[in-house]
């Protein structure tokens, strides 16, 4: 049998992308959340909130640094398997990957150093500035990333010239149709998923009984915090649906899982979606609601999957699923969220055992849905790189064989399936031995800490802030 | 009106890029190298916290110089990383072993030895794939049009390899002068002593390497020997002799920073030799800079912010290596 070269490349990508992703996944909310904690200490003083912050750096410190690790493999994929996508887009995408790298990368590896060694090395103003550009940064790179990933989903503001694509108006490549939507919708999950890992470290701690002021804290920040988010992250999910309705509607039939449209279109609960009969096998469904949801009118008008030719259908099933999971994990979530505000409310949250320890286990809610979102807007652009312009197929690099991409591919399992293991287990050993233990180990010491910091307090800009 | 030319600007920014991402991680990648030679445990630590708050700042070089290869010259990105499929990999691959080696070190009590082994070798392979890297390009690939059309399996020549160990022992020697800049007592003097080591080695390296290119490809080596080219090249190969002749004084004679310079000196040099012979192609043979470059409004669009945004990192970036100067000290654990 011949291996694909394109199909393996894509499992590649699919593979080095879907393990990067749970990293920023957890440090970009955690980032806010550490600099919300260095804030919260500077104000008031507390212990707690100092505490938290050390506790929650050493997990961040090895979030990001696998983060950093797993995320310089990306850009050169571009290059080694997509080579053809790197030369046609290249101009249009390059500035936006390159701004990424100037305006995120640089400042969350350069002040995540000072945040975690140099707490006795700069003035406090200076260390929680640090915390601040860190998150600054996460951000700032969840930006520039999506600016480019939203240009290949809703291309606009360029023009073709011998089959490659040049720019032609910044601010629309930047600001594509779908970028709104899919940077709130992103950074929105973002959030909530560090939240329920928090929710989920403050539950065990209180469950525990040890560092209870921390674990009390914990799980009310998070739950305060998820009461807003998790129904906007819902809101904003829907929006960017609508978004998708208008712009992709070949992805959206999928993710409908709707062959036949119309007017009045159902909205199809569960069924397995049959690629090759055009029909879901075993369905359930409810008349006339796709409409409903998507056009908010009985008999709103919506596309089939058949009123596009085949060859420029996404596959269905996996579009169809990833996205129920996503939903269903969000409904969860609001069920979750819904509980604990109510025993909050009825003063039980803290001794009430079954409820803690189910937070425990819904610490990988958030990850679960970012993946299954992932894969939906992901799989659901395919059978293009580029939506519409650029196939998936034309895009591989034409030098590479089958077998070159399966060596490859193995070896990118065989060395995650190695760090990503022991990065959590690592992780869980801080998280067991709580944040009391904040390691009191003064960090990497330099000769005089005393003199360059004080001339520098004065002089520059940044520390004038 | 003339559009102003930004290609010669694009092409001094990517090779001042380039070149901080060899001298930054070039060093730390050496200490990487050189922490599997560390005499006891309490070495070890120090070996590591001499570059562990700066590590992740220096490889971000790496990302900006890839993204700004393809940025400046898209199609140079395409046809070389596909070219270099391989090497690529496997510098990926060492590169994430080496920089989870940081954390897992200590905090994977059962495992420390491997991770241990871990950073050593993952730095000596990412060293030995970027030497690759760099040979397989000196060398050139098989282009047909705007792709590359070779076997990933091309880039693994004699050359490319011996390149591979060059710059091993290239990057150990600019860690061991790292090294002594931030240690004392015994410790320096081990650094020193594989430092002299290292130094000998690169020389021989350097050498070698300067007399196969031309030997190689004859376009090269009329660049180099012809007259009166060779009149005005000869600064290079004799600023060269003079930093090899005082980067070994300063090893010996107790000099803090300058085995450190020295070895950053010689890495500007080779750095300059390769430029003059592949000047002006950026695919040796194919395309020349002013072929590959990005379309005029990709690279006025990039150009605005990187101005503004590149003395910005250099100020930050210095800042932190201000705030943790001096030597480490051997009493701390890692943070």
């Amino acid at each position: 049998m011949q291996l694909d070269p394109e199909f393996l490349s894509r499992l590649q990508f699919a593979w080095v992308v879907g393990w990067h992703i749970l990293l920023p996944a957890f440090t970009v909310g955690l980032a806010s959340y550490i600099a919300f904690l260095e804030g919260a200490y500077a104000l008031t003083k507390r212990q707690v909130f100092l505490n938290l912050s050390q506790f929650w750096l050493r997990i961040f410190a090895i979030s990001f640094g696998m983060g950093v690790v797993t995320g310089i493999v990306m850009p050169f994929q571009f290059g080694t398997n997509w080579s053809r996508f790197s030369d046609a887009a290249g101009n249009v995408i390059s500035p936006l990957l390159a701004y990424e790298g100037l305006t995120a990368f640089f400042l969350e590896a350069t002040f995540l150093g000072v945040l975690l060694f140099g707490r006795k090395l700069v003035p406090p103003p200076i260390h929680f500035l640090a915390a601040v550009l860190v998150a600054v940064g996460t951000l700032s790179s969840t930006f520039w990333i999506l600016a480019t990933n939203s240009w290949m989903q809703t291309p606009v503001g360029y023009e073709v010239i011998d089959g490659r694509y040049f720019p032609k108006d910044w601010f629309e490549i930047i600001f594509s149709p779908s970028f709104p939507y899919r940077l709130a919708h992103t950074v929105s999950a973002f959030y909530v998923t560090t939240a329920f890992v928090v929710l989920g470290v403050g539950a065990y701690t209180v469950r525990r009984g040890q560092s209870l002021a921390e674990g009390r804290m914990m799980l009310r920040l998070a739950l305060w915090f998820l009461m807003i988010f998790v129904p906007l992250q819902i809101l904003l999910g829907d929006a960017h649906g609508l978004n998708t309705l208008e712009y992709q509607p070949a992805k959206l039939a999928a993710i409908e899982g709707l062959w036949d449209g119309g007017k009045g279109v159902p909205a199809s609960i569960i069924g397995w979606p049959d690629q090759s009969a055009e029909r879901n096998l075993d369905e359930i469904e409810i008349p006339k609601l796709g409409s409903l949801y998507l056009t908010h009118s009985w008999d709103g008008a919506v596309k089939g999957l058949k009123d596009f030719p085949p060859d420029q259908r996404p596959p269905v099933a996996i579009v169809y699923f990833a996205f129920r999971i996503m939903v269903g994990v969000g409904l969860l979530m609001l069920g979750m969220v819904a509980l604990g505000l109510f025993l909050l409310a009825r003063r039980e949250l803290d001794r009430t055992q079954w409820y803690l320890r189910l937070c425990e286990f819904t610490i990988c809610l958030g990850f679960i849905a970012v993946i299954a979102g992932w894969t939906t807007t992901e799989v659901g652009r395919q059978p293009w790189t580029i939506y519409g312009l650029m196939r998936t197929a034309d895009s591989v690099s034409p030098s590479l064989t089958g077998d070159n991409v399966l060596l490859s591919l193995l070896l990118y399992v065989a060395v995650y399936l190695v760090i990503f293991p022991v990065g959590v287990s690592v992780m869980l050993r801080i998280v067991r031995s709580g944040p009391a233990a904040s390691d009191e180990g003064p960090p990497i010491q330099s000769g005089h800490p005393k003199s360059p910091i004080a001339a520098l307090a004065g002089t520059t800009p940044e520390g004038a802030r | 009106m003339q559009p102003l030319d930004l290609v010669p600007i694009w092409t001094a920014i990517l090779a001042l890029g380039v070149f901080f991402y060899v001298a930054l991680d070039g060093f730390d990648l050496g200490v990487g190298m050189l922490y599997n030679f560390a005499p006891d445990r309490n070495a070890r630590n120090l070996v590591m916290n001499s570059v562990a708050p700066i590590w992740d700042g220096n490889e971000t070089w790496l990302i900006l110089g890839s993204v700004g290869l393809l940025a400046a010259f898209p199609v140079a990105f395409a046809i070389i990383i596909p070219a270099v499929y391989f090497p690529i990999l496997l510098m990926l691959l060492s590169l994430i072993f080496r920089g989870v080696s940081f954390e897992f070190r200590y905090r994977d009590a059962v495992h420390r030895t491997s991770w241990d082994h871990g950073f050593a070798i993952g730095s000596a392979l990412a060293a030995f794939a970027q030497g690759l890297i760099l040979g397989a390009f000196i060398q050139g690939f098989n282009v047909q049009g705007r792709q590359f059309v070779g076997s990933s399996f091309d880039c693994f020549t004699p050359f490319s390899v011996f390149t591979g160990i060059a710059l091993m022992f290239g990057y150990a020697f600019l860690g061991a002068g790292w090294l002594v800049i931030k240690t004392e007592g015994a410790l320096q003097d081990w650094a020193r002593a594989l430092g002299r080591r290292c130094l000998i080695a690169t020389v021989l390296a350097i050498g070698i390497v300067s007399l196969w290119t031309p030997y190689m490809n004859a376009q090269i080596a009329a660049r180099w020997f012809s007259w009166p080219n060779i009149a005005y090249l000869a600064p290079v190969p004799l600023i060269t002799l003079g930093l090899v002749w005082y980067a070994w004084r300063s090893f010996n004679d107790r000099s803090e920073y300058g085995p450190f310079f020295a070895a950053l000196g010689l890495f500007v040099m080779s750095y300059i030799g390769v430029a003059i012979s592949m000047w002006p192609m950026i695919v040796p043979g194919h395309f020349t800079i002013r072929e590959a470059a990005a379309s005029p409004s990709t690279q006025a669009f990039l150009l605005i912010g990187t101005l503004f945004l590149l003395p910005v990192i250099l100020v930050y970036t210095a800042w932190s290596y201000w705030v943790f100067r001096g030597k480490v000290r051997a009493d701390i654990g890692y943070h």
